[in-house]
């Protein structure tokens, strides 16, 4: 059962010392360190003390996932296996999970897709398994190319869902996500999703804590549900399966059951708070025009506020770093001076721009878009654009956007 | 775990169910030379069950629960089906997810369980329906055997599926008219004993429910097999009587005629040359152990 002592201060057995959470990562020191987000995700887990990572090939994530195998091969990860699927993946994160130990996976794209119905099985489950989503197109035909739809798809599942931008936010959060997940009063499996090659194979500086430094061990113990290793008692879980009653009991029980995971999600927000600072971030909100977004299109965004202000125009800016638990009150707050809310997005449909529309009064304000798709980038120029337009102002046509 | 966690604090004694005090009392975690001639001695790891009166599969798992070698530290892995109707009566961890997914769910825990507890022996044995390990989980079925992991997959066979109604199943006999199957099934049954050789099972064997020894023999050899070499595969003919047509007291019949050795389920076992050794050696070893009892007997004597 669970162990009284604390291990925090003795070693591992690749000689890292077990450290307090916050202290690693808001006290120690950092060394800046040039890579690709691939190598980054390799660097955080290497700090992770994670038990079991489950790795299937998909582009823009396969590197990762290989890159993790070696970490395996030195003797960092405890298990580390090749699934046959990214469905079969993602029970197998489940069956080692429900096993008690800390997981870690990583998808992208059709892979997503194909996986899905683990998804609410592993929150309902309370799973605090870790999946990096590294976002790439789902459409037919067939493309590897970044775009963001899959998140639209992943945040009804009862998952918490956070958003990167940057490979500082992927290195940062992978350790303070599985803090979040494994709080007992959470206890819900997280979707760390970014936008696949933009932050996955390009190069930028992250500032790394001390390798010799390791998160404390998950402790199976602290699980709002019991641990499938007969190591405590095998309660009979129920009078009778409630799987195919039709009565009043076996609807309760499921209504209440779900309503405690997003009940849980819900908890999930003062953790999330802590320990990412904040569900978004925010600058010169006092301005008239606000860009609110999410994963590089808020980098896009940055670009192009400071284009409008070599023009003389002030815009304001709105990252949302967690899309589940939803920081409705927050962006509420945020917007309610703006007289225009533009929502760049990496996708045709424009889920984010739905998410704040639904959250804040007088929602005309939000003009959905600028979007890209199927692997497009997101010149800051068509935001730019968008947002004269919106103003009322002259704006140049800008290639293949018809007149 | 041992029996000593599964002990009841005296202050909380009466308000426990009578089902858990008799677990506590009389069960037999930890016994040795535990098997079905327990039944009706001790209390059984299985409490009630919600399946058709008479199905076979009721006798299956009092069997299956009986014979497993180490209940104590043996976790079971389910699927969707009339499986999943009787696991939450079983008291020993057990884990239902989703349709078909059975043997990744048991990868990953096998595997878990192996980091966490080293040293120790955690067993891990999935139970699952025709459907489930033949058809919509079939991928993953393989997948586990090619990967050599270190558990024993069950496949209840009924030969079709069953708690939907009686629809056609990659198990199901040809020319069988099922619903799904309005002109009989067009292909033949899925060999999978022989499949599951050729995956990389060390210890293959189909045979039906009918005799409880049989069934102690071949878990307890597939389980100690699936825990020092690799895989294990038993396949045991547990027919849906009431989807063939049959009354509740003629399930054990209609297993007893389907065994005969020109019917399909005719006693079938492979066992590969090191689970040979091993089985060699737990013989050796238990003849050992007999002897000596004997002998201590002998000279109390």
């Amino acid at each position: 059962m669970a162990d009284t002592h604390s291990v925090i201060g003795t070693k591992n057995k690749k000689g890292q010392t077990f450290t307090d959470t916050w202290e690693m990562l808001n006290e120690a020191p950092r060394t800046p360190s040039f890579f690709t987000g691939s190598e980054v995700i390799k660097e955080a887990l290497r700090r992770a003390s994670c038990d079991v990572m489950i790795a299937y090939p998909i582009t823009p994530q396969s590197e990762a996932a290989a890159l993790i195998g070696e970490l395996f091969a030195e003797g960092y990860i405890g298990d580390y296996f090749r699934g046959e699927s990214e469905f079969a993946v993602m029970s197998q994160c489940a069956g080692a999970a429900f096993g008690g130990a800390r997981v870690f996976t990583t998808t992208a794209g059709p892979g997503t897709m194909r996986a899905m119905e683990n998804f609410p099985m592993w929150a309902g489950a309370r799973l605090p398994i870790q999946m990096i989503v590294t976002c790439r197109g789902i459409n037919s035909p067939l493309s590897i190319q970044p775009d963001t739809l899959e998140i639209a798809y992943l945040l009804n599942t009862g998952m918490l869902v956070w958003h990167a931008e940057t490979a500082q936010d992927f290195f940062d959060w992978i350790l303070k996500g599985y803090m979040v997940s494994e709080e007992p009063d959470v206890h819900l499996p997280l979707a760390l999703c970014c936008d696949g090659f933009f932050v996955t194979h390009t190069k930028d500086v992250v500032n790394l804590t001390p390798a010799d430094m390791c998160l404390p061990p998950y402790d199976p113990y602290r699980s709002p549900v019991p641990c499938m290793d007969m190591e405590c008692p095998p309660v009979r879980m129920m009078r009778d399966p409630f799987v195919m009653k039709s009565n009043y009991i076996s609807y309760a029980t499921h209504a209440s059951w779900q309503q405690e995971v997003w009940a849980a999600v819900e908890r999930s927000r003062k953790h999330t708070i802590r320990w990412i600072n904040g569900l978004i971030e925010t600058e010169n909100i006092d301005a008239e025009v606000l860009i609110v977004s999410s994963g590089t299109a808020v980098s896009q965004g940055r670009e192009a506020i400071r284009l409008l202000e070599d023009e003389g125009i002030s815009c304001g800016l709105v990252k949302i770093k967690s899309l589940r638990p939803w920081p409705g009150e927050e962006i509420r707050e945020a917007t309610k001076n703006a007289k225009h809310i533009i929502v760049p997005e990496f996708n045709v449909t424009g889920w984010l721009a739905k998410e704040i529309k639904a959250s804040i009064p007088n929602s005309d304000r939000v003009n959905a878009g600028p979007h890209v798709c199927g692997g497009m980038t997101m010149p800051p120029e068509i935001i730019v654009s968008e947002i004269k337009t919106l103003l009322g102002m002259r704006t140049m046509s800008l290639a293949g956007r018809g007149s | 775990m041992s029996k000593e966690r599964i002990k009841i604090s005296e202050d909380l004694y009466d308000i426990m169910p009578s089902d858990y005090q008799d677990l506590v009392k009389s069960a037999t975690y930890g016994k040795e030379d535990r098997g079905w001639k327990d039944i009706g001695n001790s209390k059984e790891l299985i409490e009630q069950h919600s399946l058709c009166a008479g199905c076979p599969e009721s006798m299956a798992f009092r069997y299956i629960l009986a014979s497993l070698p180490n209940p104590e530290d043996t976790v079971m892995v389910g699927s969707t089906g009339c499986t999943s109707l009787v696991f939450p009566m079983v008291a020993v961890h057990n884990i239902h997810s989703l349709f078909g997914n059975q043997n990744a769910i048991a990868s990953g825990l096998k595997r878990a369980l192996s980091v966490r507890f080293p040293g120790r022996t955690k067993d891990v044995v999935v139970l699952a329906g025709d459907g489930a390990t033949v058809d919509i989980g079939l991928d993953m079925t393989l997948q586990a055997w090619f990967r050599q992991e270190k558990f024993t997959t069950i496949c209840f066979d009924n030969e079709l599926y069953a708690n939907t109604g009686g629809q056609e199943s990659g198990l199901m006999q040809k020319g069988f008219v099922a619903k799904m199957a309005p002109v009989g099934k067009l292909f033949d049954k899925v060999r999978l004993p022989e499949i599951a050789r050729e995956s990389g099972c060390h210890y293959v064997v189909q045979c039906t429910v009918s005799k409880p020894s049989l069934i102690e023999k071949v878990v307890r050899n597939a389980v100690m097999i699936s825990r020092e070499i690799g895989p294990t595969y038993l396949q045991l003919y547990t027919p849906c009587i009431l989807e063939i047509g049959k009354n509740s007291m003629e399930g054990l019949q209609e297993m007893r005629d389907s065994e005969k050795p020109t019917e399909r389920f005719a006693y079938k076992e492979f066992i590969s040359e090191p689970a040979k050794e091993l089985l060699a050696e737990l013989a050796a070893k238990d003849k050992e152990k007999k002897a000596a009892a004997k002998q201590l007997a002998a000279q109390g004597a």
